[in-house]
């Protein structure tokens, strides 16, 4: 699969909610008739999945977490998310 | 989970299924509805259902799908939807998109409904025609173009039969024609009126391996924008089905009369009394009731499944069907190759697919609900369709 470049801009895809269950104490992302529970890391990054560019993305969770070396898994993460059909990228 | 963990608290039920009404103005004869639906008491009214949606979500279901019979018929369709959306469900609809017009669609959106899956019978108008006992298709097609007009992510269901299963390439053409964003190919499962009509039903085990060559054939070609589900039969596979992720673990259903069930066919097993909504707390069903920790965890089976490595994948598969099958519902679900009682499904599967069956096919509806009081699988008789 090919991967997801800097300036591409990502979203969650239509359809698709991300949301904080206290009954499962996570992150849920929520689509038609299924439903994932994310680990937080996951749910960092799909928290800023609205429409901004692959890059910005990384730049503001940097900010967030100076001490994290997190900018090759946010990358991954971000294929496998596009190959589950979570996320628009365009 | 842990094996053999029973002292811990049960998870709570992420999953709300609101069967709203057992009315319905298709008389598809695979449906899952009880078979004695007409002799149930009088459907829950818009006050209770919304009692129902915020114990539910206070005990933390997040998914709700509205169901039936068909949701559209009741007029507080979109009350229910409004009230589920302001508690934070995701919404579903599931409907066979009869009478849905634009106006309708336009009040489903405006209370906040999430997603809508439409079924259908079949790719061609006669045989989902007749399938559906009335004339559908045509309006079926027209829903879906307004469901995806509207910006709706859409679900197409196809339930999968003898007669339907060798047309899997034509499913999917017309999905992708109507737009669809996810189709489910879902091999029809024999409770309720399924099972009435399983003879007649079944596809032959070379039926289902083209089915699955070419659903395959469909994923390794497409671009992957429409997605794909297909639900295995259980009678070819030889595996049980981990039927609703194991029993009060994750799934919650309120009939359409107010008993609280962990999966829609719960009704369908003897010597249980079933929870009512109208008179019991929600929570106090999910954790406390008799029935909803009857199956709970591990410590209910019997062998094969009590020693069983696969125990934590399948939880024995399913407690309808090996009632049904094998007249205990603690058994092994007979679809498993390791059940002592496996013949009951391998005989059924090795019965399928001739080209002549005796069997005529008993439609769902109310006349026939009351003539069959209670599913069993030897066929009765009862009102049929002959073409």
């Amino acid at each position: 699969m090919s991967t997801v470049v800097d300036a591409a801009k990502v979203a969650l895809a239509p359809g698709y909610r991300l949301q904080w269950e206290p009954a499962q104490q996570a992150h849920v992302l929520l689509y038609p008739e299924g439903m994932v529970s994310l680990n937080e890391s996951a749910a960092e990054v799909l928290k800023r999945c609205d429409g901004r560019s692959l890059l910005a993305l990384i730049e503001d969770l940097q900010q967030q977490y100076p001490d994290a070396d997190l900018e090759a898994d946010v990358r991954e993460f971000m294929e496998v998310a596009r190959d589950e059909g979570w996320l628009r990228v365009d | 989970m842990k094996a053999g963990c029973v002292s811990t608290e049960p998870s709570p039920p992420l999953w709300l299924l609101a069967e709203l009404t057992y009315a319905c103005p298709l008389q598809c004869p695979y449906c899952s509805n009880p078979v004695d639906f007409a002799h149930f008491g009088p459907e829950l009214d818009t006050q209770e259902w919304l009692s129902v949606l915020r114990e539910a979500r206070a005990l933390g279901a997040v998914q709700l799908g509205f169901s039936g019979g068909e949701p559209l018929l009741r007029p507080d369709l979109e009350v229910l939807i409004a009230e589920a959306h302001r508690l934070g469900y995701y919404t579903n609809l599931i409907t066979s998109g009869l009478r849905l017009d634009a106006a309708r669609v336009e009040r489903l959106r405006e209370a906040g409904l999430d997603h809508i899956q439409l079924s259908f019978q079949a790719s061609a108008r006669e045989l989902n025609d007749r399938m559906a006992g009335t004339a559908s298709f045509e309006q079926k097609k027209a829903a879906a173009r307004l469901v995806k007009a509207a910006g709706y992510p859409m679900v197409l269901c196809f339930v999968l039969y003898r007669d339907n299963i060798d047309c899997v390439p034509q499913m999917l053409a017309l999905a992708e024609e109507l737009g669809a964003d996810y189709v489910e190919l879902a091999n029809t499962q024999y409770h309720g009126w399924a099972l009435l009509n399983r003879e007649r039903l079944m596809p032959s085990a070379e039926q289902v391996k083209t089915a699955e060559r070419a659903t395959n054939q469909y994923r390794a070609q497409s671009d992957g924008r429409m997605k794909v589900y297909y639900v295995v039969p259980d009678y070819h596979d030889g595996r049980p089905k981990a039927c609703v992720n194991g029993w009060g673990s994750t799934f919650l259903t309120v009939t359409a009369d107010g008993k609280a069930l962990p999966c829609h066919s719960a009704r369908d097993l003897p010597g249980l009394s079933f929870p009512d909504v109208r008179r019991q707390p929600l929570r106090e069903i999910w954790y406390d009731s008799p029935l909803f920790n009857r199956f709970r965890g591990f410590d209910w089976m019997k062998e094969p499944c009590r020693s069983c490595p696969e125990r934590e994948r399948d939880f024995g598969g399913c407690r309808c069907q090996a009632y049904l099958l094998t007249g205990d519902a603690a058994n092994a679900d007979p679809a498993c190759s390791q059940s002592p009682l496996h013949a009951a499904v391998r005989n059924a599967v090795a019965g399928a697919g001739e080209s002549v069956s005796s069997q005529t096919l008993i439609f769902r509806n109310r006349r026939n609900s009351l003539t069959d009081a209670k599913p069993e699988p030897a066929p009765r008789k009862a009102q049929t369709w002959t073409p």
